[in-house]
């Protein structure tokens, strides 16, 4: 068993062309100008005591652990703060720093209680560093100068502040804290939140969160960067407190967004101590969100079901069997089924929950094991037109920069993302920048957190009416074509001229002019110019755009309007700039790489070319169908037709992830064998005939791509709870269909990825072993992957310019439905939240809740937390409403994490021209006082609970 | 179930449509030839055939672009 161990190098690394050679110790050792003493040490080998500093935050100076003496100069300044210089020879061991040291910490240990759990545990640097220092005394004693803590006759001491364990993941013990502040840099450089602060002077300063506030009453948003910074025991994980430090760790990538954060899975045994966010993760460089490091409780949750179970009917209660039963009956049904209704009767569905290679597996159990095409996955739902677009545009499906690239952005341009909530650490990246000085302009209907936060403020927020993102994007473009703010050499180089200038008159149209848009989009005109100005003019601009671009009618148009943006103004093709969509679950990108659509082999070849599908065909063994098979709508129309019976379904929850639920239902209920694979009972089991136990990204090997086309490593860590990993029972079922699959381990699935995909074609275990990671294409032309895309000229020749005319909605509002809804989701929760309602993160949202504007609220008698009706023209559902200004009157907004709030009852069955992604963000709505939960509610309640049934019964012979 | 849901031909249509939309503003040498291949490549037999089945029976509420592009649409091999 081993542990990773990262090393400390006390301050963060510098970048600077010009290099110092100093001597420390003896040892000569060249850094980056600008590098300090303390990281010039530890890069020569050398450890230098302290206490205050780490290298994911600016020294600050304050323990006086790390003195050193300077040949020439006088005194013994402070090495974390002390910048390295050329030629200078360095002390840090001398009888002088010895003793001062020593009285340093016995001043230290004085306050620290004798009995800190922490320490005896191992969890305590002091402990280590009183050690380090060699301290053998403490003439101070042990009690009278810890004010913080209970004296020992019981009464308090004036000082005395309680513990705090108000967070469900960690705890504070005021008592351990030795006011290093390592937190409070930690959560103002690192997370960008500013939560917490140093209050009092001398030996009554303490950290405190918020306004003297528990942490969970605080703005903390449970990063946990300040527990990892505590030198001491005062920050400490309650998970730690509980089971105490961990004995071995493995790297792995967290299973929740699309940032893809890696993590060390600290373990005891088979249990998770804690999850580390791991320094050399490129995605995430050491820092993590309150889901990535906290919320991992569900894969032990005790509504895992860890038997497959079968039933007849889906009124009828489960009945538990064994796999080889389950497998059997599957295979018998899906044949059954094929030989009475045809081949394409039966189809799969991937998940972006699942790794690539259990993607991979699924589309090629659809495509050689059921003979067709007719295979779909969640990102339909969410990516579909970023897929399209950019593709259309560039020549490739896919977002163009790394994360790292947003250090070297000017003007960042967000839209229809709210990355403080959505992808949090990409959120404290771009944060950081900002404070820097990067400008920001949000295009989005509320007023997401990201435009005013602690030190930083959006230079323009363009508040459009939700639906009108391609007349407000084409109007930035009609100011810098009529402007002349377009980058003239870029295009003629790298794109189509003639395209241009058809793009270009087009744009020009009166219009798309700002002052026509104005009336559509409600976004001042002033604003537009000013945006358009800034984007075109500020240096390195990036744009980033989430869910409220792709989840429109013209979703696929805005993704290319975008894309128009970036190619006019040469912000592609080098790092700082870029198009990049912000992938919602954490294999969204990779799900869409291994062909999960209907039309697509792996690699985004369409399923129509010949070439492609004779390399399959040969390793197959089969013929292949040219034609595109059914998407998930088309599944579920053609169910209801009457011509679509099975379907499998990895990891995913359609009836609650899809638009119009009733819709899904009634496909489903129409099918005559549902296969869902998963960790839960999920919303779509209640209509499923087979349930397979799925297994957690703890349990699997594999790899992830997340939002930078960034293939991670997913180490498994435990054992399955359930038997096996998800790719092993695709594997079987595969089997039990008579395919010979002999995989042994998933990197055997990469490799057959890797000959027969071209972007591919570099990757293996070893490469990622060697590389920590890579991000695609990586082949013989980039062996070690490509962090930007499109460098020296786009993917697909020249770039295409596009006219993106607007187009209403029809989803229009009118007297019966005069509010527009909008949906997204909170930091805490996660997609449907079947995971994050299975832990502690429900203290931060029991429930879904309307967002309305007083104005609308007052004319409707609404008061905050009232329940209310969300009436829209495909259903009604309540839930409680919360009164704010973030929405502008006449829009209404909620999340859709809890199925009892059913959010899709009310969305509409629009979406978007290209590729159908349900139109999620525009739904025409009354809002109106009620009494609780609406019918629907209660009979899908009474429903729910009655297709959980599992029945204890005997298997019957 | 609502009433303002359509049934799978009227939604057929509307998706036809919503895809003539958009080349009714690009380049004219462009649109019905992009109708026809956005349809063949996107849209599985069944779709098609639908289509064509409503084409046949008159084509009613189909933009006329749609109709031209039918030309170009491949036909589903019968199933
Ligand atoms: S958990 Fe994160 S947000 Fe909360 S106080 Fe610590 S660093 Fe700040
Ligand atoms: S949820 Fe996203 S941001 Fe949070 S730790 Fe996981 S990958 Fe990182
Ligand atoms: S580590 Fe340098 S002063 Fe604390």
């Amino acid at each position: 068993m081993c542990f990773v161990n990262e090393i400390d190098y006390g301050t963060p690394a510098v970048k600077s062309d010009k290099t110092v050679t100093l001597t420390i110790d003896g040892r000569s050792v060249t850094v980056p100008e600008g590098t300090s003493i303390m990281r010039a040490a530890r890069e020569a080998g050398i450890a230098v005591p302290k206490l205050c500093a780490n290298d994911m935050v600016k020294a600050f100076g304050s323990c006086r652990l790390c003195l050193v003496e300077i040949e020439g100069r006088g005194g013994t300044p402070a090495s974390c703060t002390t910048p390295a210089a050329d030629g200078i020879t360095v002390s840090t061991q001398t009888e002088r720093l010895g003793a001062i040291r020593r009285g340093v910490m016995e001043l230290y240990m004085s306050d620290h209680p004798a009995d800190c759990p922490a320490c005896a545990q191992g969890d305590c640097e002091m402990a280590a560093m009183a050690e380090a220092v060699g301290l053998a005394q403490n003439r101070y004693g042990q009690e009278g100068a810890n004010h913080l803590a209970p004296a020992p006759a019981g009464a308090h001491e004036v000082n005395f502040k309680e513990l705090d364990i108000s967070n469900p993941y960690f705890a504070y013990d005021p008592a351990k804290c030795i006011v290093c502040s390592l937190c409070v840099r930690a959560c103002e450089e690192q997370q960008g939140t500013f939560a917490l602060t140093v209050e009092g002077r001398g030996f009554e300063s303490r950290i405190t969160a918020g306004m003297d506030e528990p942490f969970l009453q605080s703005e903390c948003v449970s990063c946990g960067a300040c527990v990892q910074a505590c030198p001491t025991g005062a920050l400490q994980e309650k998970s730690v407190i509980e089971m105490g430090m961990p004995d071995h760790s493995t790297v792995t990538t967290c299973a929740y967004c699309g940032v893809g954060c890696s993590f060390k899975a600290e373990m005891k045994g088979e249990e998770v101590v804690r999850m580390v966010p791991y320094k050399d993760g490129k995605a995430n460089r050491g820092h993590s969100c309150v889901k990535g490091r906290f919320a991992y409780g569900y894969a032990t949750h005790k509504d895992r079901i860890l038997n497959p179970m079968i039933r007849q009917r889906i009124s009828d209660p489960w009945r538990e069997v064994t796999w080889e039963e389950a497998y059997s009956h599957v295979a018998s049904e899906f044949r059954r089924i094929q030989h009475q209704y045809g081949r394409g009767a039966v189809g799969g569905i991937t998940s972006s929950r699942c790794t690539n290679e259990e993607t991979y597996l699924v589309q090629k159990l659809v495509r050689q094991g059921f003979g067709n095409n007719n295979v779909d996955t969640c990102a339909r739902v969410c990516h579909s037109p970023t897929g399209y677009g950019l593709k259309t545009t560039f020549g490739t499906s896919a977002g163009t920069q790394d994360f790292d690239s947003v250090e070297q952005s000017d003007v960042v341009l967000v839209i229809g993302a709210n990355p403080t909530d959505g992808h949090p650490v990409f959120a404290s990246r771009l944060k950081k920048r900002l404070r820097q000085g990067a400008k920001l302009i949000v295009i989005d209907p509320r007023r997401i957190d990201l435009v005013r936060t602690p030190h930083v403020e959006a230079s323009y927020h363009l508040p459009l009416r939700p639906g009108t993102n391609v007349a407000v994007l084409t109007a930035l473009a009609h100011v810098i074509v009529s402007e002349g703010l377009f980058d003239e050499a870029f295009v003629r180089e790298r794109c189509d001229w003639d395209e241009f200038q058809d793009w270009a008159s087009f744009v020009l149209q009166p219009e798309n002019s700002p002052e026509a848009v104005e009336k559509a989009s409600g976004v001042p005109a002033d604003l537009i110019r000013g945006a358009a100005r800034l984007y075109a003019t500020g240096g390195n601009g990036a744009i980033y755009y989430g869910l409220g671009v792709t989840e429109h009618s013209q979703g696929s148009t805005t993704v290319m309007a975008i894309a128009n943006l970036a190619m006019a103004t040469g912000n592609i093709g080098r790092p700082g700039v870029g198009v990049n969509p912000l992938r919602g679950q954490n294999n969204v990108q990779g799900s869409c790489d291994m062909g999960s659509f209907p039309h697509e082999m792996p690699g985004y070849r369409h399923i129509s070319e010949d070439a492609t599908r004779a390399i399959y065909e040969s390793l197959w063994g089969v013929k292949l169908d040219d034609e595109p098979g059914l998407r998930i709508p088309n599944m579920l129309d053609a169910a209801v037709e009457g011509s679509f019976k099975a379907l499998y379904i990895q990891g995913e929850d359609i009836l609650q992830s899809d638009p119009n639920t009733r819709h899904v239902a009634a496909g489903l209920e129409a099918m005559e064998c549902v296969v869902v694979h998963d960790l839960f009972l999920n919303e779509t089991a209640n209509y499923a005939h087979v349930f397979l136990p799925g297994s957690t990204f703890l349990e699997k090997d594999g790899t992830f791509t997340n939002a930078e086309r960034r293939i991670n490593r997913v180490r498994k860590v435990m054992e399955p709870k359930n038997g096996y990993a998800d790719w092993e029972v695709t594997q079987k079922l595969a089997q039990a269909l008579g395919k010979d699959w002999t995989y042994t381990h998933p990197s055997e699935i990469m490799d057959e990825i890797a000959a027969t995909t071209p972007s591919f074609a570099g990757v293996t275990y070893a490469l990622l072993e060697q590389e920590g990671s890579v991000q695609w294409p990586c082949n013989e032309k980039a062996p070690r992957g490509t962090p930007v895309m499109h460098m020296g000229g786009f993917v697909r020749g020249k770039g295409k310019f596009v006219r993106t005319a607007y187009v209403a909605t029809d989803e229009k509002v009118g007297p019966r439905f005069p509010l527009l809804l909008t949906t997204g989701r909170i930091l805490s929760q996660y997609n449907v939240g079947a995971q994050t309602r299975r832990t502690e993160n429900v203290v931060w949202h029991e429930e879904d809740l309307l967002e309305i504007h007083p104005f609308d609220a007052e004319n409707r008698g609404i008061r905050d937390r009232d329940w209310v009706k969300l009436k829209s023209r495909a259903g009604e559902t309540s839930l409680r409403a919360t009164i704010t200004e973030r929405v502008a009157p006449g829009v209404v907004y909620t999340t859709f994490h809890h199925p009892e709030t059913q959010a899709n009852v009310v969305t509409t069955e629009y979406s978007d021209w290209a590729t159908n992604c349900p139109e999620y963000k525009v739904t025409a709505v009354e809002v109106s006082p009620s009494n609780g939960p609406t019918g629907w509610q209660e009979d899908y309640e009474a429903l729910s609970q009655r297709s959980r049934r599992i029945g204890h019964v005997e298997a019957a012979e | 179930m609502s009433h303002d849901e359509k049934s799978g031909e009227e939604r057929l249509v509307y998706m036809a449509n919503q895809i003539a939309m958009f080349f009714a503003s690009q380049p004219e040498n462009e649109q019905v030839d992009g109708i026809a291949d956005h349809i063949n490549k996107f849209w599985e037999p069944r779709m098609r055939r639908h289509l064509f089945e409503i084409i046949e029976r008159g084509g009613d509420g189909l933009s006329p672009m749609v109709l031209e592009a039918a030309a170009s649409i491949r036909r589903p091999q019968a199933a």
